[in-house]
């Protein structure tokens, strides 16, 4: 077993040291040291996207990055999402839209939407199937995540005028 | 599953990381975006005694573009390609191919030095290399030397790459204003790697086809140069026949072996066909204008 390293990142706002070793991912710091366990990991290596959390404002792969990689970077995971106990537009969106069954993925396509209408309010259908390509759901057969995504970019639009 | 014990360091420039190497290149690896190297690390495919990050090594973030090409830093990754407007202009191929790559998430991270590395038979970047005569210019402890892509590649995830070298940047040359280009591959599933990728360009002379250019992914132990398929092209309208032509030669000019993804066979077909579609849609009206 090799060395413990510190690593000192902030996580939904607030700034969190985890003493790990090299080889612990992103993902399993997140949720063993910090006990954040709403990032789930399904494939482990970087196919499935359950684990997607956002770095720095960009969706990345929390299986493919070890925490060490981490260090001095701004992470929000989909427990950030949320004020509290008031969902956010785009999960509101999920709910009204059923585009959560057994949810093991969910979180993955929350936190990679969240991007991806940050960044491009206006991404049409097409767009959006592209980039949640990279987010395997074996339930719902994506129609119903594809619509609440559609419907939640009002609210992503609203906060651009802003 | 969970990577092997490594040590890690990250050294914060160039030097410091070749004087690791230097010492410990045998049983380190380097590591830029990790895309392809930690899936391989969780599978235990490889477990070196030393990961050496070179993410945060700012000078191998640059792009430049200027009259003798195109310089990509090792640590560009397919985010910063997408999004450059100016490479748009000055390299519609290189974006077009890289527009393939991967998914979302992996394109935030993923790195052209890292997939030059990497060296996966089916990748885009390498193809891309292979197909513009790029130059991959690698550092060690001996200074720099600067590797043509056709010398770089000798297997599947396989180069020539000495233990205490690491990629630098990569350069292709110059792209010549209203040249013919496409790049098509196919996938299962959009963002995996391809079954077979083609890329091609051309430039016309009074109304014929010179200097054609085609390299393929996915068909082959590295991505492969088609000089056949160029000599149908070369000195000639693009016509139905021309295109037949070409795409009997790119099937004529690779023995795929069979694995779990596909039949050899197939793959030769799909070459075929990828290849008729390439030129077909590098010839329409238009394509050569840069936009």
């Amino acid at each position: 077993m090799s060395q413990r390293q510190i690593a000192r990142f902030t996580v939904n706002g607030k700034a969190h040291e985890a003493a790990v070793e090299p080889r612990t991912t992103l993902a399993d710091c997140l949720r063993h040291d910090l006990k954040l366990t709403g990032t789930h990991v399904g494939c482990e290596h970087g196919v499935c996207g359950a684990c997607t959390v956002i770095a720095d404002g960009e969706a990345v792969r929390s299986c493919l990055m070890f925490a060490v990689q981490a260090d001095g970077m701004d992470i929000t995971t989909v427990e950030g999402l949320s004020e509290g106990d008031q969902l956010s537009p785009l999960q509101a969106s999920f709910r009204k839209h059923h585009a959560v069954q057994c949810g093991f993925c969910t979180a993955g396509i929350l936190t990679t939407a969240h991007v991806l209408l940050t960044e491009e309010p206006d991404a049409d259908a097409d767009r959006i199937r592209e980039v949640l390509s990279g987010n395997i759901c074996r339930c719902t057969g994506y129609v119903q995540i594809i619509d609440a995504v559609l419907d939640a970019r009002a609210a992503y639009k609203a906060k651009d005028a802003r | 599953m969970k990577a092997a014990s490594f040590e890690y360091v990250r050294p914060d420039r160039l030097e410091r990381a070749i004087a690791f190497l230097t010492e410990h290149g045998d049983e380190a690896k380097v590591i830029a975006g990790g895309q392809s190297l930690v899936p391989m690390l969780a599978f235990r495919l490889t477990a070196p005694r030393f990961l050496v990050d070179i993410g945060r090594i700012s000078e191998l973030r640059r792009v430049a573009i200027d009259a003798g090409g195109i310089r990509l830093g090792a640590l560009a990754r397919w985010r910063d390609i997408e999004r450059n407007e100016e490479l748009h202009r000055a390299h519609p191929l290189l974006v077009e191919a890289i527009r393939h790559v991967a998914h979302y998430q992996i394109r935030n991270r993923g790195t052209v030095g890292g997939s030059l590395a990497h060296a996966d038979p089916a990748a885009e970047m390498p193809g891309i290399a292979i197909t513009c005569e790029a130059k991959i210019v690698v550092a060690g402890r001996q200074g720099q030397r600067v590797i043509p892509a056709a010398n770089f590649f000798t297997g599947p995830l396989t180069t020539v790459l000495q233990p205490d070298e690491l990629i630098v940047e990569v350069r292709l040359p110059s792209w010549r204003s209203g040249r013919r280009w496409a790049f098509e591959e196919f996938a299962r599933r959009r963002g995996d790697f391809a079954l077979a990728g083609i890329a091609l360009f051309y430039d016309t002379e009074n109304g014929k086809a010179c200097d054609a250019r085609v390299g393929a992914v996915g068909v082959a132990d590295t991505p492969v140069r088609l000089p056949a398929v160029e000599a149908t092209i070369n000195g000639n309208t693009i016509t139905e026949n021309v295109i037949c032509a070409a795409g009997a030669a790119a099937f004529d000019s690779v023995d795929p072996p069979d694995d779990i993804h596909a039949p050899g066979d197939y793959r030769r077909a799909l070459l075929q066909v990828l290849t008729e579609r390439a030129l077909s849609s590098a010839a329409q009206p238009g394509r050569g204008d840069n936009v």
